[in-house]
């Protein structure tokens, strides 16, 4: 079976690639693009660990089948930090330790930047429902909405 | 498997209908890409319509609003005309998943998955939306309710899909309302559900009512013994109590891990009444209510 050919935008970058018709987004970052931040927790679209945003949509990239990319615009955790410069939420989560195995937080860290995009002073209980499909066998959750919230204050200028 | 993005419905039917083996229509994919994953199906050809015009798209028509079937539940949640007129069905599709899954799920994809606790089935089904069809021989329109027909099962025909779906104009005075029972407060499903909408007189007299049930039968339930407890009353505790044992005596689930029976039948008439009452409560706080 001849692969599909996708053009699309990863990150801000004119992106190519070859992938299966049944081969998932985040197969196509991972394995063909090398853009390992995006995990695979579940596959099935109950963790979050995938999150990406797709036309400025939070999705989840096991949702996603890598041809209905063409023309789109991806942004993913590579994209977060800008150099050697982390984002503040990423900052935040390192000195809040919002984080231990590691393996949710580029998902909660994609997710909590599209909701400081739409809203950037949420309310905590806001924060707690917009990341609920973001799951984190970790921490208990507290330490992430601390950090979601100091970050949202100090990007505010607060 | 063979993915294709057709251009128009009609080339979208006519791939559909010549699939050889198991074709599947994709949307926002949250149920679809769930079962490819599980290997309940395998498709030898999956048809992504959101390539097609008005697929993606709210557009008012007579009166009311044409959502259609790729239009996601986040979408559906921003529009604010939807959001006013049909407050029940908006509130139904945005109780479906995470955020993440608001960004891709649709009602149409909700409606075809025919799973019997799909959130927003009921509320469509109060809100007497209708669906156009495409298929190989051209457009229908058919009721929602019509659709589902059992556990993952509906009525659609080799080469149909469902393109868009209308929900009507309503008239002042009116409104509508979901709830559903789960044991937490979000990602989860529905245990028991209902979908109440009324339309009231100028003096908050119900004129007409529709009341319908998910998750306690195999398909949608609706139930026109608890609509007819509130028409001609002003849902007074009598009208509520009518309207509840209506709704429990209707209900026909079954026992699982997520509800026993006498739990559910029980909690489909106290969801019918609380939703009764927040539909009221809308209604009544429109503008020129009281005029």
């Amino acid at each position: 079976m001849s692969k599909i050919h996708v053009n699309t935008s990863i990150n801000g970058d004119t992106t190519e690639f070859l992938c299966e018709a049944d081969e998932p987004l985040l197969n196509v970052l991972r394995d063909h693009l090398h853009l390992t931040g995006s995990k695979e927790g579940c596959g099935t679209g109950d963790c979050g660990a995938c999150s990406v945003t797709m036309n400025g949509r939070l999705v989840c990239s096991c949702l996603v089948l890598g041809a209905e990319a063409e023309g789109a615009e991806i942004t993913t955790i590579e994209g977060m930090a800008d150099g050697e410069t982390l984002h503040p939420l990423q900052r935040k989560f390192l000195e809040h330790a919002a984080l231990q195995c590691g393996i949710c937080t580029p998902g909660i860290l994609v997710a909590a930047k599209a909701l400081l995009e739409r809203d950037p002073d949420p309310s905590e209980t806001e924060i707690r429902y917009w990341l609920a499909g973001n799951l984190c066998r970790c921490t208990g959750y507290d330490k992430i909405i601390s950090a979601v919230m100091d970050a949202a204050a100090e990007m505010r200028g607060g | 498997m063979q993915y294709a993005a057709p251009k128009s419905t009609a080339e979208a039917a006519r791939m559909l209908a010549d699939a050889k083996g198991v074709a599947r229509v994709l949307a926002g994919g949250t149920d679809l890409l769930v079962q490819m994953k599980s290997g309940l199906i395998e498709p030898d050809l999956v048809v992504d319509i959101k390539a097609i015009d008005g697929m993606r798209t709210i557009t008012q028509e007579a009166g009311g609003y044409r959502i259609g079937a790729a239009v996601s539940g986040a979408e559906l949640g921003e529009h604010a005309g939807v959001r006013a007129l049909w407050p029940g069905v908006v509130e139904a599709l945005e109780l479906v998943g995470s955020t993440q899954i608001q960004g891709r799920c649709t009602l149409a994809g909700n409606l075809c998955n025919a799973s019997p606790a799909a959130d927003s089935v009921p509320a469509m089904v109060a809100a007497e939306a209708t669906v156009r069809v495409i298929g190989p021989d051209g457009a229908r329109d058919c009721p929602v309710q019509a659709i589902p027909t059992g556990p993952g099962k509906t009525s659609l025909a080799r080469g149909e899909f469902v393109a868009s779906i209308h929900l009507p104009a309503r008239p002042a005075h009116a409104s509508d309302a979901y709830l559903r029972f789960i044991p937490r407060t979000e990602m989860d499903i529905a245990v028991c559900s209902a979908g109440v909408s009324l339309v009231l007189d100028r003096n908050g007299t119900c004129q007409t009512a529709r009341v319908a049930l998910g998750a306690v039968a195999a398909t949608v339930l609706l139930v026109k013994d608890a609509a007819a407890a509130l028409v001609g009353t002003k849902l007074d505790n009598a009208a509520l109590d009518a309207l509840a044992s209506a709704a429990s005596a209707a209900a026909t689930p079954i026992d699982d891990k997520r509800g026993t029976v006498a739990f559910r039948k029980e909690v489909a008439g106290v969801l019918a009444r609380r939703a009764a009452v927040i539909a009221q409560q809308r209604a009544g706080s429109e503008k020129g209510a009281d005029t």
